[in-house]
């Protein structure tokens, strides 16, 4: 299972990785594996703001469609808008180029309550 | 099986070729405006004969549960009884037109009447619609019905359903086409409600919760009486998702458990046939206080008569007419064919045969939640390096077997869901656990064998894929 070590996770397998003051999210290794090849993602638009924890879009295997939920509450500054076109960049480069969406965090105290990398190993193990 | 591929219809055509000749012209003909006509529709020009071979063979390549066991989990794909087509097919039945008026369709209104009253009693309800055509469309009667109870009663701020995150994924749809959210509740480890995030999401927000008993995992759980309890205590209401009804007949009324309104699928638990994509029937039941908000009409008797009525706050109709009749039809010959002891004994036997053919399975397959089960289970396909429960799945096709439900419950990594139904017998059941073992051996032996599977079939593994992200939905592009 290939971690972020940078980035810190829900227990719903998204990850949140801080850059500069924004924050780019998107979904585990472990979560992109489980749910085998990705056929459609789903993202907000620009500007909408999402609590903690809130749906912020939806992405779809050929197993099953899953709701995305928000690591921290925030108002979306850019999508990714590539995997419109390529889905599967989600499944081959989950921290890179298949991010999710860029938000600025409307409470930046929700960092500290976030797994960890060595947390979230320990979690998705357990699975 | 007929297992040489078959042409599409367009490719059998030739120019000039017709099944059909028409009758002579006895009217003042009328030429289409010009501009407007069409010499070339691209429809096949086929001869009668090579139609009926066409559709003849396409029927031989069919799967049904006429010709095979069909363990497909959470669907309850079990036979139905030819006698129900009897029923159906009597004239009586079939022909009366739905415009006919109360007095010369006594005999359909008292059909829709008694099978009301049969259901009322099996489910524990005070009241019965049997309008909805499907399990889905059930549910989004029953949280209509929800919503417009809170608001009958000035309360517009409850929003939310509770959906714990083993339901069926028309639950959340259901609420969400209803204008309400839905809240996802978690699993515990036993695989039941987890009882701490119910009592924490419980609040003023929450019109109610939708429960599925015995659940997707094939539990039961064993906290409904707490958790409608508790539900009813925060001023929500509970909603019993009834597709696992074929568990609890004879044996378990949701209705004194707490349920306040709940869909039964008649093409599942009463033997309606469903393969094809219906025509199904999903009633609604519910309690006294919610009798006013069922959708209309239904049939009622006045006097020595039947009629039919709108309850007095309905939430509207939900299909044209009185549901799908012919479907009432059959499930009320079931309903009698059976009878009360024999509705005990379908359950009794769902749940024997769920738990023997697990019992079988596990020899090789895990079970993630291993205690006794209901009238399903859901075993995992992953059962050597490199294999997964889809290869598990189209290898059974090669055996001759539908494959279970995969990939659902989405609680379960590598689902395998298996659903043996009532209406096996234990030779049916020994012959898939004996293959399910041998597949289970070949993957840990020659897992090529699963991963090219299926190769009895007239088209092999598909590029599902492939076809989720490219799809091609037009006959010549």
């Amino acid at each position: 299972m290939n971690i972020d070590k940078n980035a810190r996770y829900r227990t719903s397998h998204e990850y949140a990785r801080k850059e500069g003051a924004e924050v780019v999210a998107g979904i585990s290794d472990h979560a992109q594996d489980s749910l085998g090849d990705i056929v459609f993602v789903e993202l907000p638009e620009l500007g909408k703001s999402f609590k903690q924890g809130e749906a912020f879009g939806v992405v779809e295997s050929v197993k099953a469609a899953s709701d995305l939920y928000m690591p921290m509450s925030g108002k979306i500054t850019a999508v990714n808008g590539d995997l419109q076109g390529d889905p599967s960049l989600v499944n081959k480069d989950c921290y890179g180029k298949g991010w999710m969406i860029r938000f600025s965090p409307t409470n930046a105290g929700e960092w500290d309550g976030l797994m960890d990398a060595a947390a979230y190993e320990k979690e998705a193990g357990k699975e | 099986m007929n297992l040489a591929p078959e042409a599409l219809i367009y490719e059998l055509s030739s120019p000039g070729r017709q099944g059909a000749a028409l009758p002579v012209c006895d009217v003042p003909a009328t030429p289409v405006p010009a501009g407007l006509a069409r010499i070339e529709l691209g429809l096949p020009e086929v001869d009668e004969l090579s139609v009926v071979r066409h559709f003849t063979r396409l029927s031989q390549k069919n799967y049904s549960i006429d010709t095979h066991f069909y363990p497909l989990g959470s669907c309850t794909m079990k036979y139905n009884p030819k006698v129900n087509e009897v029923a159906a097919g009597l004239h009586g039945w079939r022909d009366t037109h739905p415009l006919v008026g109360e007095d010369f369709s006594q005999g359909a209104i008292e059909l829709i009447w008694k099978l009301q009253e049969a259901l009322r009693e099996i489910g524990g309800f005070k009241a019965v619609s049997l309008q909805p055509a499907a399990g889905a469309h059930g549910e989004l009667a029953g949280v209509f019905m929800i919503r417009a109870w809170h608001l009958s009663r000035g309360d517009s701020g409850r929003t939310k359903i509770l959906i714990p995150d083993s339901a069926h994924g028309t639950n959340p749809a259901s609420c969400t086409m209803a204008g309400l959210t839905a809240l996802t509740i978690p699993s515990d480890a036993e695989g039941g409600v987890d009882m701490a995030a119910l009592k924490a999401a419980l609040d003023k927000s929450v019109a109610g919760i939708m429960i599925t008993n015995p659940n997707t995992l094939g539990l039961f759980d064993r906290n409904i009486e707490e958790i409608a309890r508790l539900v009813h205590e925060a001023g929500g209401l509970v909603y019993g998702d009834g597709a696992n009804m074929n568990a609890l007949t004879g044996i378990f009324k949701p209705g004194e458990a707490g349920i306040d309104v709940m869909h039964f699928n008649l093409h599942k638990t009463f033997s309606t046939p469903h393969g094809g994509g219906g025509p199904g029937a999903g009633m609604v039941g519910c309690s006294a206080e919610l009798a006013d908000f069922l959708p209309g009409p239904v049939a009622v008797m006045r006097g020595s008569k039947y009629g039919l009525a709108t309850p007095a706050k309905t939430i509207g109709r939900m299909k044209s007419f009185y549901g799908n009749f012919g479907v009432l039809v059959r499930a009320y010959t079931y309903v009698r064919m059976l009878g009360a002891s024999g509705m005990r004994r379908l359950a009794e036997n769902a749940v024997l045969n769920a738990n023997y053919l697990k019992v079988l399975v596990e020899k090789a397959y895990k079970v993630k939640y291993p205690r006794r089960c209901m009238h399903e289970f859901v075993a995992m396909g992953d059962i050597a390096e490199g294999v997964h429960t889809l290869d598990v799945a189209k290898r059974l096709i090669d055996y001759g077997f539908h494959p279970p439900t995969i990939y659902f419950p989405l609680i379960v990594p590598e689902a395998l869901m298996i659903e043996p139904t009532e209406t096996e017998d234990k030779d049916t059941l020994d012959g898939f656990a004996e293959v399910l073992l041998k597949i289970a051996e070949e993957a840990r032996t020659n897992a090529q064998l699963l991963h090219d599977a299926p190769t009895t079939t007239p088209v092999g593994r598909l590029d599902e894929v492939g076809a989720a992200r490219n799809p091609v939905l037009c006959y010549r592009g």
